[in-house]
């Protein structure tokens, strides 16, 4: 019955904290450019119209991913807040990846292409890095679940910084922010249009975008795993990463996927790992 | 069902994705459409956003003369938009053809070849004007009947019935 109830919660609450942390980043943005920036509710007011407007596909593909992709993020979302096991939510929210790969590459427009194989680059840079850090967590905690990681008597962030380091990392390439944002971006539209959203529009278009808001929810609740069991401390933790990423994205232009790579495996990579051994010896 | 309705209109008011073409213009307009998105006049405390794709847009801002090479190009861009959508035809090429009007290779306004909602005079007009045309159009956009849906089929790109083809 808790579960249940949690569940509910996870999929009612997650999309609209989404919606307003992504409505809190543009003002921010803007702010940031010394513009007003729109209303908090913005991305709720476009998602809503593009709900309304008409249904333009370019093949039943697409569309299908587009559910696919919506359905992955908010199970795995579902299961983050029942406190399930940290590899399956990892699984299932690189389900979701995967069909927003397959959704671009069911077009033939050359920019949906390009973006759905960037999608996919970043998927093979920084998914190694979330292993990693799940890996660490079960290194430190010996489980896998997410009810052990809120028993456990200190917080995570003490021993493992470094991976943390390496989640923001993730966070920042999963949340389509500069630099990392080659595979879709609002603010591209010289060189790539919308990457992997070039062909969507309408409904499907509302569809990816609340799994985004799905998916910034998940990426931050993994964050505030670094501080579990005291709410004020989770709150600000995740709080803290969203910010230092739309810092990033303020202050950064945009790589192309070889500086990606080399930040992930030769940055990245190493501090995990050196993480992890520090770990396995302590 | 009805508030639902509203709200969409109230969400489609407050949310229009704007789609730039340069159909031939000095860049005298597209300069003072640009300004609007600046931090001075600030587009996207409207909610608007420059996106340079038309599956994505909602309005059509068009600037400069119709030619009868980019005729086809601009219908082709009015009906890969969803509906609804609203048009906006910038400066006084754009109207009516400008000082081009005459010449051998211009079609004439914009409204020879897509259907325009909101006309804002000017060469070049100001950013204020601009963003009074853009709002003027989401005023139609709000109450849905504007445009034509794309069930009605695609508009001007084909010989037959492009306005040119039967005047001449």
């Amino acid at each position: 019955m808790r579960s249940a109830l949690l569940a509910l919660i996870g999929l009612l609450a997650a999309p609209l904290a989404g919606s307003l942390l992504i409505g809190l980043d543009r003002i921010l943005t803007a702010r940031l450019q010394s513009r007003i920036g729109p209303p908090v509710l913005q991305p709720i007011f476009d998602v809503v119209k593009l709900f309304g407007k008409e249904r333009v596909v370019v093949n039943a593909w697409q569309a299908f991913c587009a559910y696919a992709y919506l359905a992955a993020v908010a199970v795995a979302v579902v299961f983050f807040f029942i406190r399930s096991d940290l590899l399956v939510i990892f699984l299932i929210q690189a389900v979701g990846t995967v069909f927003i790969v397959v959704g671009a590459l069911a077009s033939a427009s050359p920019f949906s292409q390009v973006g759905g194989y960037r999608e996919l680059l970043q998927s093979l840079a920084c998914e190694p890095l979330l292993v990693l850090v799940i890996a660490g967590i079960y290194l430190e905690t010996g489980s896998f679940a997410i009810t052990a990681v809120d028993r456990w008597p200190q917080p995570l962030m003490v021993r493992l910084p470094l991976l943390f380091i390496c989640l923001l990392f993730v966070m920042a390439v999963k949340l389509r922010k500069s630099p990392f944002d080659f595979a879709a971006c609002r603010h591209a539209h010289q060189e790539l249009v919308g990457g992997v959203l070039t062909d969507y529009s309408g409904p499907f278009l509302a569809l990816i975008e609340v799994g985004h808001w799905f998916e910034t929810v998940l990426m931050l609740g993994i964050c505030s795993l670094f501080w579990a069991g005291n709410w004020a401390a989770m709150l600000a933790l995740a709080g803290a990463a969203y910010l230092a990423v739309v810092w990033l994205d303020n202050v950064t232009a945009r790589m192309n996927w070889r500086l990606l790579f080399g930040y992930a495996w030769l940055l990245g990579l190493p501090l995990a790992l050196i993480n992890l051994f520090w770990l396995y010896r302590g | 069902m009805r508030i639902w309705a509203k709200f969409i209109g109230y969400a489609r008011f407050k949310s229009p994705w704007l789609l730039h073409f340069d159909c031939g213009s000095c860049n005298g307009c597209d300069i003072e459409i640009l300004a609007c998105l600046t931090p001075v006049y600030d587009l996207e405390r409207f909610g608007i956003v420059n996106v340079g794709n038309p599956l994505h847009a909602d309005v059509l801002l068009v600037s400069g003369t119709v030619n009868h090479r980019n005729r086809i190009v601009l219908a082709n861009l009015f009906n890969q938009m969803p509906a609804p959508k609203v048009v906006v035809a910038i400066g006084a090429c754009g109207l009516s053809g400008g000082i081009f009007r005459g010449a051998y290779n211009v079609v004439g306004g914009i409204d020879r070849v897509v259907p325009v909602d909101v006309y804002v005079p000017g060469c070049p007009p100001r950013p204020e004007a601009i963003i009074d045309g853009v709002r003027l159009g989401l005023e139609k956009l709000r109450t849905g009947g504007v445009t034509l849906d794309s069930k009605d089929g695609p508009i001007g790109a084909t010989e037959e019935n492009h306005p040119c083809s039967r005047t001449n």
